[in-house]
């Protein structure tokens, strides 16, 4: 029941990512969404968690939760960005995306050959709605921190799915990548600071002026 | 079967009298919240008997249409209240798809309020009615999946079926996150249809920005008494749909269930006020985005329910 | 039986004939053709009611001299119920249609017009009589060409001869389809008789989806529908009723019967029918609910009503494979749907019809307060209006609420449903209740913008109800919209043989229990709304009381303190779908223009909206435009140099003996 909880909370926070509009919210939906991951993944786990897993759920909620989305909020207030004015793609079009989307996941989850004992579907559907997010926030929004949030939802994505797939030795797959998102966000944290300072936008696809 | 017949008769016979009393509670809370005192806790009774105690005044633009609107308003909700169970015990009339007559009679009342605000010829009305007929269009999908939801968690296809069979049990078992959504998405419909804040707001001034009010404006006298005496009547109705869910234990007696389900209503509508002082009203281009969402959480149910 | 059946066949093509024919006596040919086709009608009920009301199905086989084909015709339970609207719908028709032509200033195409109405509905007599693929061909083409007629009946117009050519087009694209259908059918089993197409033993998909296209440019799928707003508009409003209301129900009766013919029905027909179902039904609304012209918007909103159908269609496809009686209600709601469709859709325009000649425009808006001008032609496009949007008591609640039933039926646990079923049961439901919310807004929009409210053009003024002879037909529609409202359990008997029909082959009928115990859950829904009706009359006579002692007034409309209002300011029809297409602009990609209001002190301005077609602007017009270029370079050798052509035949000859020495 708890786990079931926990996949409804994450499907509205995925969705409520969709239909967003403030960056804040998504970096505060973001952060709520590694969270109720990692609480997943403790709730889902099957028998007791031993040290080296409870160090490493820890570390990487504490980086996801906390490191990462400080860092994000710091990048905001210091460009001064509060909304994504004009997205891509509208946002209740979006929604209903995440609707398509969500209906996609749970039916790819059903589908898709599992090794056996792997997690529930709905587990691997939640994986998949958040590795959809993500690529969808970074494909039809334009400001650099809401890609740069979608990288991190998909990251999120992975991390659900990595134990369900890698049965053995998940952790060091796992914190790599985390490592490589942290590196990335926060060179992107520096350099929307940077191009902020130059150009007074962070819009990406007026950058394309910077190619020559 | 007797009993049965006699205890839907007292939930209708309560709904009658009590349902003034729900809008005193919403102000009440409001009041309270804003540091006044409020209205006497029968204003709304007052209010009506006054309404009812006046004479007419009819736009010349009208036909027999305008005159129908509050009529035919009135008796489908009373329809409609017929239809609803109280308290877990089967309502008054019951049959596989009440669900359908119930929202189709709401919707005929709304056709011809619709169609009574578009006979003044004023373009305020026009204004409104066109908002009604929107978001309520958009309203109806998570209304009908909601149930639908409920439906397949109890295996019934009738109102009574599925308030009497739901239990505590359906909020503690695997369907609990799709009962909290279905929760969540009548409590969104239940704002939209009663006209309250955060889609329209019965207290607004400007009619630019009414939805509900705009369209009831040329009526007056015992014209708008049935037309108010039938949003107080749509409050219990639609409410009884959440409260059931809220609060499903059914004791065995009647009497008890009865008192829950006041208890439980009366709660709901301190709820409303709560949000109508706490949260301001969306704008009106929003408004689809919210309905929107109320259908995706609608819609969400199937994950757990169909497996 | 089958003697009735020819005589009726025989009863439209007489009566079409002495239209023609009647020589110096136009007062007797002015009945002929309604009188005609209420014979007809007769004739032909006989033998339906026989079927429907469990009679066996009735079979004519006549010695044909033609190389392919027999003609058979054979009357079964699905036939006899498509075959009931036709009886029904068109003397109502023809009787409205002689009052409608009477001033028409030009007699003789008044004959022709008599003559194609009944060619058009025994054209779909016979279409629902033919058993033999080629003799259906041949109904379909009578069937079609006598619409094309009725369409460019003002053929002085040019907007009418343009919508008579993009439905001659479309039309004949589906039957291409149809075409190469039965040649495959008839390919596999060397035989065109239906009968024979039984014993073939399944359905290959190839020969759906041929039927899926063919049949859906007749019925009017979204995306196949491009001629229904062209068409509506341009043919006389009677016919239009006709053309709406039946005609295009000839392409889902003639998918029904490809059905039947399969072993068992694949999933993906399912999806297929709901897909439609969803995209027609949904988007057919939207599009209604933006148009300003008032017989386009019917048009619209019978794509809609199709939409609807085949969701009934797709959750009865998956029903099959359940225990419970989900396919029964499906399809029983479907084709019940079929039937009131027809009802409530002639009704409309007849009504629209009403109207145009009335004010003689079909600009919604542009009119306004006609209700008070033509109370009979208001109340029964109310009542029609309130049964299109399935409002109970009226006949579209009753087949509503069958697909709804059959759809909640289906999502529930019980009775070994697949998860197909259950999935499509919730699209079913959701998308119904859009749909149908969505009805209203269009209907209350439509009804509210002609009949309510004060005139907006002083066109309105001299407007006055028509004359009997299309004032009755106009009420004996909305009298069986009420009709066949209260008593849907009786429907609901009524369709239960056809409904039955409708199974996979290998599928015998079962049981009948599923709409009987259907009718017994409606006949509450009858008696609720008798006692609501007694309770709204209870409740006009308190205020009768309550008034009868005190000041009642009239006066003007409330203006919100504002003095100088003008009917001009009510809210248009455009204007109440505004949120709409606000809500949609990026589906509809309405174009706004004109000369907005800017600066301080604006002068005169205006502003307009359009919502091309989206399939028309943006899928055919480019496909037919890139034909066109490459037809006009095909025509570069065609000449007319007579040896450039013996130049081609040796080069085919040359070719031939090529391909043959390979």
């Amino acid at each position: 029941m708890i786990d079931q909880s926990i996949i409804a909370l994450l499907l509205l926070v995925n969705l409520r990512m969709f239909a967003t509009s403030r960056v804040d919210s998504l970096v505060r939906c973001v952060a709520a969404q590694a969270f109720l991951l990692v609480c997943l993944a403790v709730v889902t786990h099957e028998g007791s968690l031993s040290w080296e897993a409870w160090t490493f759920l820890s570390v990487t909620g504490l980086v996801k939760c906390a490191a990462l989305p400080a860092l994000m909020t710091r990048a905001l207030r210091s460009a001064g960005i509060r909304r994504e004015v004009e997205p891509l793609v509208g946002y209740r079009v979006s929604l209903f995306i995440g609707l398509a989307a969500t209906g996609f996941s749970v039916w790819a989850a059903e589908k898709l050959p599992m090794p056996a004992g792997a997690a529930d579907p709905l587990v691997v559907a939640v994986a998949l709605i958040s590795m959809i997010t993500g690529i969808f926030l970074i494909v039809a929004r334009r400001k650099a921190i809401s890609q740069a949030i979608g990288y991190l939802a998909m990251e999120n994505g992975i991390y659900v799915l990595a134990p369900a797939l890698a049965v053995h030795g998940p952790l060091i797959v796992e914190t790599g990548v985390l490592l490589d998102v942290f590196v990335g966000v926060f060179i992107m944290g520096v350099i929307i600071l940077h191009i902020r300072q130059e150009f007074r936008h962070i819009d990406i696809d007026r950058l394309s002026e910077l190619k020559d | 079967m007797i009993a049965d017949t006699f205890a839907a008769l007292g939930g209708v016979a309560l709904a009658l009298v009590l349902s003034p009393f729900l809008r005193t509670i919403i102000d009440r809370t409001k009041a309270r919240m804003a540091g006044r005192q409020g209205p006497p806790v029968l204003q709304p009774y007052w209010s009506l008997a006054r309404l009812l105690r006046k004479g007419a005044v009819y736009s010349s633009t009208t036909t027999w249409i305008f005159r129908a609107g509050p009529v035919v308003t009135l008796a489908t909700i009373l329809g409609a209240l017929c239809l609803v169970p109280f308290g877990g015990r089967p309502a008054l009339l019951h049959f596989e798809g009440d669900v359908l007559l119930m929202a189709y009679l709401l919707g005929l009342g709304r056709f011809f309020t619709i169609l009574a605000a578009l006979d003044t010829g004023s373009s305020f009305e026009g204004m409104g009615a066109n908002r009604e007929a929107f978001f309520s269009a958009l309203g109806e999908p998570a209304l009908l999946l909601g149930v639908a939801g409920l439906g397949a968690i109890t295996g019934s296809v009738s109102l009574s079926g599925i308030y009497g069979r739901i239990g505590t049990s359906a909020f503690l078992g695997a369907h609990m996150p799709a009962m909290i959504f279905i929760l969540a998405t009548f409590v969104i419909v239940y704002l939209t249809e009663n006209a309250r804040i955060p889609v329209d707001d019965p207290t607004t001034h400007l009619e630019l920005t009414m939805i509900h009010e705009v369209m009831v404006l040329d009526h007056c006298g015992t014209d708008l008494a049935f037309i108010e005496y039938a949003g107080a009547l749509k409050l219990w109705v639609l409410g009884l749909l959440i409260t059931g869910l809220v609060f499903p234990v059914h004791t065995g007696s009647a009497l008890l269930d009865a008192c829950v389900t006041l208890a439980c209503m009366f709660v709901l509508q301190i709820g409303v006020g709560l949000v109508e002082s706490l949260v301001a009203r969306l704008k009106m281009g929003r408004t689809p985005l919210l309905l929107g969402i109320a259908f995706v959480m609608s819609a969400l149910w199937v994950m757990w329910v169909v497996r | 039986m089958a003697f009735f059946l020819l005589m009726s066949l025989l009863a439209y093509l007489l009566s079409g004939a002495g239209a023609l024919l009647k020589g110096r006596h136009p007062a007797w040919g002015a009945r002929i053709v309604p009188f005609g086709s209420l014979a007809a009608s007769l004739f032909a009920l006989v033998p339906v009611v026989y079927v429907l009301a469990g009679g066996s199905p009735v079979d004519f086989r006549a010695s044909w001299s033609l190389p392919v084909g027999s003609f058979h015709l054979h009357l079964d339970q699905l036939s006899a119920w498509f075959a009931l609207p036709v009886l029904l719908v068109s003397p109502i028709v023809s009787f409205y249609g002689a009052g409608y032509l009477r001033h028409h200033d030009r007699p003789l195409e008044t004959d022709a017009c008599g003559f194609f109405l009944q060619l058009l509905a025994g054209g779909m007599l016979f279409v629902l009589l033919a058993s033999d693929g080629l003799l259906f061909l041949f109904a379909w083409e009578i069937m079609s060409i006598a619409a094309f007629f009725l369409v460019v009946f003002e053929h002085g117009d040019d907007d009418v001869r343009r919508a008579g050519w993009v439905y001659l087009v479309a039309t004949h694209l589906g039957t291409a389809f149809l075409f190469a259908m039965f040649v495959l059918l008839g390919g596999m089993c060397g035989s065109f008789d239906f009968a024979d197409f039984e014993g073939l033993g399944g359905v290959p998909d190839v020969v759906f989806i041929l039927a899926v296209i063919g049949f859906g440019a007749k019925a009017g799928f979204f995306g196949l529908h491009v001629w229904l707003p062209e068409a509506h508009p341009a043919a006389p409003s009677h016919v239009s009723g006709l053309m709406s209301g039946v005609m295009i129900k000839t392409g889902i009766y003639g998918l029904l019967r490809v059905m039947v013919l399969a072993n068992d029905w694949p999933a993906w027909w399912g999806w297929t029918f709901i897909g439609i179902g969803v995209i027609s039904g949904v988007g057919g609304v939207i599009y209604a609910l933006v148009q300003h012209d008032f017989k386009r918007l019917l048009a619209y909103s019978s794509v809609e009503n199709i939409g609807i159908i085949c969701l009934g269609i797709g959750v009865g496809v998956f029903g099959i494979g359940s225990a419970g009686p989900v396919a029964r209600l499906a399809m029983a709601g479907a084709l019940l749907h079929v039937l009131n469709h027809a009802v409530f859709k002639t009704g409309l325009f007849l009504g629209a019809g009403a109207v145009i000649q009335a004010v003689g425009t079909r600009d919604l808006d542009i009119l306004g307060g006609l209700q008070k001008r033509m109370p009979v032609t208001g109340l029964s496009f109310l009542v029609a209006s309130a049964a299109i949007c399935g409002l109970p008591p009226l006949n579209g609640f009753v087949s509503e609420f069958l697909i709804y039933l059959a759809s909640y039926w289906s999502v529930l646990p019980q009775g070994f449903p697949s998860v197909n079923l259950r999935v499509g049961g919730f699209v079913v439901i959701s998308s119904l209740a859009l749909i149908g919310g969505l009805a209203a807004m269009c209907f209350t929009k439509v009804y509210g913008t002609v009949f309510l409210g004060e005139p907006r053009s002083a066109r309105v003024a001299g407007a006055a109800d028509p004359e009997p002879c299309m004032a009755v037909p106009l009420r004996i529609v909305a009298a069986l919209c009420v009709a066949f409202g209260l008593g849907g359990s009786v429907l609901m008997l009524l369709v239960s043989p056809a409904a039955a029909r409708i199974h996979p082959l290998a599928l015998a009928a079962s049981d009948t229990t599923p709409l009987r115990d259907a009718a017994l859950f409606y006949l509450n829904v009858t008696f609720a709304v008798c006692a609501l009706a007694a309770v709204a009359y209870g409740l006009v006579r308190l205020r009768g009381r309550l008034l009868s002692g005190r000041a009642v007034r009239t006066g003007p409309t409330w203006g919100c303190g504002y003095p100088y209002g003008t009917p001009r300011m009510q809210y248009t029809a455009s204007s109440f779908a505004q949120p709409l297409v606000v809500a949609f602009r990026s589906f509809l990609r309405t174009e706004l223009g004109g000369d907005w209001p800017s600066g301080y002190l604006p002068g005169p301005s205006d502003f307009r909206t359009h919502t091309p077609g989206l399939f028309m602007h943006r899928v055919y017009m480019p496909v037919f435009a890139a034909f066109s270029w490459a037809a006009g370079w095909m025509r570069r050798i065609q000449h007319g140099g007579t040896h450039a052509y013996v130049f081609y035949i040796l080069l085919a000859l040359a070719a031939v003996l090529f391909w043959s020495l390979l």
